[in-house]
């Protein structure tokens, strides 16, 4: 039984390691925008089938987001980089437990050691990935609220001047804000890892000890948790993206 | 077989030790602070069931936070573990 917590390179592409948790994340996003640009050619006014689904999928997606925002204008403008991590999220999570992810591989010798390579592993299993994903997310809760608010809008949030209203604390809260947003990366990738690494471990371990029926259990759970990640990941970037878009004034009320 | 005392003394044996006790005092809060979110949420759903969908958002969201803080513990008890 062999656990790596590094996802494991299986080739190089001129100087860029490729491992498996990448080549499966690319696999996830491609597959994905083929599914909603090639069903979507020619949208019918009634639709049906796949573009039935995909439309579904849309609608649930945008009204989760404005049962947050209670702002149809904002769950509009936060719909795109949303619903694309919950739904890159979710499948990716999901494709770490389809039947040969992490069990079909190549032997490897590195150093005198055997170890095996997968070729299939759940991209969110790889820090990489999850930092990658977290770094978008947040980068992109600072633009929407510059967007929103302007530099200086948005820049007194996080730098307020020790003479102004509350005084020296004013500053001192907003130095720990702006510290906040960095722990935001560090806690979004460390969720998102931890909890998907964390099931692949125990499902390992599981599949070690009992080949046979006892794993079902802990398949339902990993498919479960899945599924909350995602909407946990999305949800945060929701509020975090509702609370950078709105200034001060509005807030006090 | 080994005395304890050695087995302790060897290096590679206190990965087990600390990766174990890591995971579990970390488990401890979470688990406390959890336990006092959800039955925080289900009193006041209970008391508005009106404000169901709401309470339910911000539940969830107090549980992600938490939970997070069992997980860094989780994640260095592994690297601990694996490194």
């Amino acid at each position: 039984m062999e656990i790596s917590i590094i996802a494991e390179k299986l080739f190089s592409l001129g100087g860029f390691p490729v491992t498996n948790s990448f080549f499966v994340a690319v696999l996830v996003a491609v597959l994905l925008a083929i599914t909603v640009i090639f069903f979507s050619r020619h949208p019918k006014e009634i639709p049906r089938g796949v573009q039935n689904v995909v439309e579904s999928i849309f609608e649930g997606l945008l009204s989760f987001i404005e049962s947050i925002t209670n702002d149809r204008k904002q769950a509009r403008d936060f719909f795109p980089l949303v619903a694309t991590i919950f739904l890159f999220v979710l499948f990716s999570n999901w494709s770490g437990l389809l039947p040969g992810a992490g069990t079909i591989g190549l032997n490897e010798t590195n150093a005198g050691q055997v170890s095996m390579v997968p070729f299939l592993r759940g991209p969110a299993a790889d820090l990489n990935m999850t930092v990658a994903l977290s770094l978008v997310a947040v980068i992109s809760v600072q633009v929407f609220g510059i967007l929103a608010l302007g530099i200086r809008g948005y820049g007194s949030k996080f730098i307020v001047a020790p003479w102004k209203k509350p005084y020296v604390i004013g500053t001192v809260v907003g130095l720990l804000e702006l510290i906040g947003e960095f722990a935001k990366i560090l806690s979004f990738s460390f969720r998102l890892f931890g909890n998907v690494f964390a099931g692949e471990v125990l499902l390992t371990v599981m599949l070690t000890l009992v080949p046979y029926l006892v794993p079902l259990p802990f398949l339902l759970l990993e498919t479960f948790v899945g599924v909350v990640q995602a909407a946990v990941f999305s949800l945060l970037t929701i509020v975090f993206l509702k609370m950078a878009v709105t200034s001060h004034a509005e807030e006090a009320h | 077989m080994d005395s304890v005392q050695a087995v302790v003394a060897n290096a590679d044996n206190a990965k087990f030790f600390s990766a174990a006790i890591a995971i579990a005092a970390a488990a401890l809060g979470p688990g406390l602070g959890i336990g006092y979110l959800v039955s925080k949420g289900l009193e006041s759903i209970g008391r508005n069931p009106e404000a169901h969908s709401k309470i339910q958002t911000s539940m969830i969201l107090g549980i992600a936070f938490t939970e997070a803080i069992a997980i860094y513990a989780l994640v260095v008890a592994l690297m601990i573990l694996f490194k």
